[in-house]
């Protein structure tokens, strides 16, 4: 070996007594080395956005002429653009959270937890990491509002990423909770395919849950999605020039009973779902080693 | 600062530590005390109970009953004292592949707090010790397995603990590789005040470590420096082919009241001064004998005299270890 040693003494370096200065440092790099990740996977970048594009133009426009009758004059395309920026986060952000089981399989996930921070600092960097990637590739659909007849207003902008950030916080959070309990890398996309697909469905993500029958709107009612897709729709339509026949058709709102839940109530129910959602990730991830 | 600290606090103290498993107990009442700034040597075949050990003294396992304190902390109630005072390499790899080798090592300095003024310099420092400077900005993925080793241990030593795990640091290496790995161990005490846990079942490379303590069935079976043991052993092992096996083991019992056992498909027994019997024993066996060899005491011949097998042989028997099987199967 030609490694040759040099004999200069090293200096000890010094490790803090932890405090929160520290459990924010970790959480920053964990959050930081999802960025990094994602900036080294360009095939994950375009198949995240190629499936998005799919549904927006093929599905959209194939169906538009189909529906055109049941919209008021919107084109479908446009009722659906909110949706699909929804789905594209939804899935990307599942993926982040998800992909803890391939840090456990490649062992870096022990690497995490053998470090002198709390796991909640982790899991807490993990799931702003899920949510900035996934917020990244929504502002790729973002940039495609002007096909659809979507004005570009800044503050709708604005609005879009801030709830987009806030929801797939929330699904990273979901996609941990499941990680903690898969072991097998091969049964975790299965696993996200099933758990994902349902909540997608039952969101109003792709059609105006009015339509369904009584006993499925209880489902979405319990389905976390369902508020954190709304707020979207709305921000996005209150920038459309929609007749109020159309917007009560294609964005009812949601009713508990004779309620309406305000889009306010729908954003603090979201974080609340994604702390609780992390709260749970926390407990399990701390049993599992 | 050796000693300063007072060298009355022991690196690593464990007393009466149990694991058990659903079904298996792992480790069955361990006594040990390690002195700061020694290499202290887990000799043991595989399914042992060595993982187990390190993992408890890591804080990443409880243990069933018993203590133990790493760096003057209890491993059960002081869990991020323990943790912060320790490095860890562990038996299997933990690094990202898809981090460089120096944002694999910002991650951990991160992830411990390390002091910022100082990281970037301390970064410099383990990666050259490691003779990886030169390749700080690759890929993980890129590396071989040997650099992958040496990248973990700049890893271990990056936040400056006072205990260096280490857990089969040279499993799957080749021989000049873990060689290598050996020999940047052994100049870490020249640079660094730490003390070092290396596990092992090459009784070759615990021949290295200050003080070694065998291991058996999760049971110490020995615990001494490599020479006072092989002292202890007091005999050569003689191994002899013969034409016929059974027959030359009756003959050793009968004719010289020596018990020989097979060993690796060879007749094997031990006797002091083992090249001055090998005449008397073409003279009076009576048994055809093809081959002779006789060899010193090694840590093996501890380990036969200890538990009555050889490490090879109990190697082969040991439990099934599900997490080796899997990392071997790679
Ligand atoms: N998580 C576990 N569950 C059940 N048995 C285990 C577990 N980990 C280790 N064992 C068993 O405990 C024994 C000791 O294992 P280990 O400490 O890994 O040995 P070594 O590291 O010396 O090869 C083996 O019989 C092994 O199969
Ligand atoms: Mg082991």
């Amino acid at each position: 070996m030609a490694d040759t040693l040099t004999h200069t003494a090293i200096a000890r370096v010094v490790v803090p007594k932890g405090g929160f200065g520290h459990e924010l440092r970790a959480t920053l790099v964990v959050w930081n080395r999802e960025l990094i990740r994602f900036r080294r996977d360009p095939a994950r970048v375009i198949s995240s956005v190629i499936q998005p594009l799919l549904f927006l133009f093929v599905l959209g426009g194939g169906l538009s002429a189909l529906v055109a009758s049941g919209t008021g004059g919107v084109d479908f395309k446009t009722f659906l653009f909110p949706g699909v920026m929804s789905m594209s986060v939804l899935f990307t952000a599942a993926f982040a959270g998800i992909s803890m089981v391939w840090d456990r399989e490649f062992g870096f996930l022990r690497e995490m937890l053998v470090a002198p921070v709390s796991t909640a600092a982790i899991l807490t960097g993990k799931c702003l990491g899920g949510a900035s990637v996934a917020t990244l590739q929504a502002v790729i659909v973002i940039l495609l509002a002007g096909l659809v007849g979507v004005p570009y207003d800044p503050l709708m902008i604005l609005e879009l990423l801030v709830l987009l950030f806030i929801m797939s916080f929330m699904i990273t959070a979901l996609g941990l909770v499941l990680a903690s309990r898969v072991k097998q890398v091969q049964s975790a996309m299965p696993l996200v395919q099933m758990i994902i697909t349902p909540l997608m469905f039952l969101s109003g993500a792709l059609f105006p849950l009015s339509r369904l029958p009584a006993w499925l709107t209880v489902v979405t009612h319990i389905n976390p999605m369902t508020y954190a897709v709304e707020p979207v729709r709305a921000v996005v339509f209150d920038r459309l020039n929609m007749s109020t026949e159309a917007r009560a058709i294609l964005d009812p709102g949601i009713w508990w009973g004779s309620y309406q839940v305000p889009l306010l109530l729908q954003v603090a129910l979201v974080i609340a779902s994604s702390l609780l959602l992390l709260l749970l990730a926390v407990k399990l991830f701390n049993r599992t080693e | 600062m050796h000693g300063s600290s007072g060298s009355a606090v022991p690196a690593v103290a464990v007393e009466k530590l149990v694991k058990t498993f659903k079904t298996v107990e792992a480790v069955k009442g361990i006594d040990l005390v390690v002195h700061p700034g020694e290499t202290f040597g887990f000799l043991g075949p595989n399914g042992a109970g060595k993982s187990t050990t390190i993992k408890i003294l890591c804080t990443l396992a409880d243990a069933t009953s018993g203590s133990a304190r790493v760096a003057g902390f209890d491993v059960a109630t002081e869990r991020d004292a323990v943790r912060r005072s320790i490095g860890l390499v562990f038996q299997e790899p933990t690094l990202d592949g898809y981090l460089t080798a120096e944002q694999n090592l910002k991650f951990h300095g991160e992830l411990y707090g390390v002091d910022k003024s100082s990281a970037a310099q301390r970064r410099k420092d383990v990666l050259e010790m490691v003779g990886l400077w030169d390749r700080k900005d690759d890929l993980v993925q890129t590396f071989s397995g040997g650099m992958r080793r040496r990248l973990e241990i700049a890893r271990g030593l990056l936040h400056s603990p006072k205990v260096l795990f280490l857990d089969e640091p040279t499993i799957g290496l080749d021989p000049q590789t873990r060689a290598s790995i050996w020999q940047y161990l052994g100049e870490l005490h020249k640079r660094e005040e730490i003390t070092v846990f290396v596990t092992t079942h090459y009784m070759d490379e615990a021949e290295n470590c200050d003080r070694i303590a065998i291991i058996d069935q999760g049971r110490i079976v020995a615990l001494d420096t490599p020479e006072a043991l092989k002292a202890g052993v007091g005999k050569d092992r003689v191994s002899i082919a013969t034409a016929d096996d059974v027959a030359a083991i009756t003959a050793l019992k009968d004719k010289f009241g020596l018990e020989a056992k097979m060993v690796e498909g060879l007749v094997t027994f031990s006797v002091a001064e083992g090249a001055a019997f090998v005449p008397q024993l073409f003279e009076k066996l009576g048994v055809a004998i093809k081959s002779v060899a006789v060899a010193r005491p090694t840590l093996d011949d501890v380990f036969l005299n200890f538990t009555g097998t050889s490490l090879r042989d109990a190697e082969q028997k040991g439990g099934f270890n599900p997490m080796a099987a899997r990392f071997r199967g790679r």
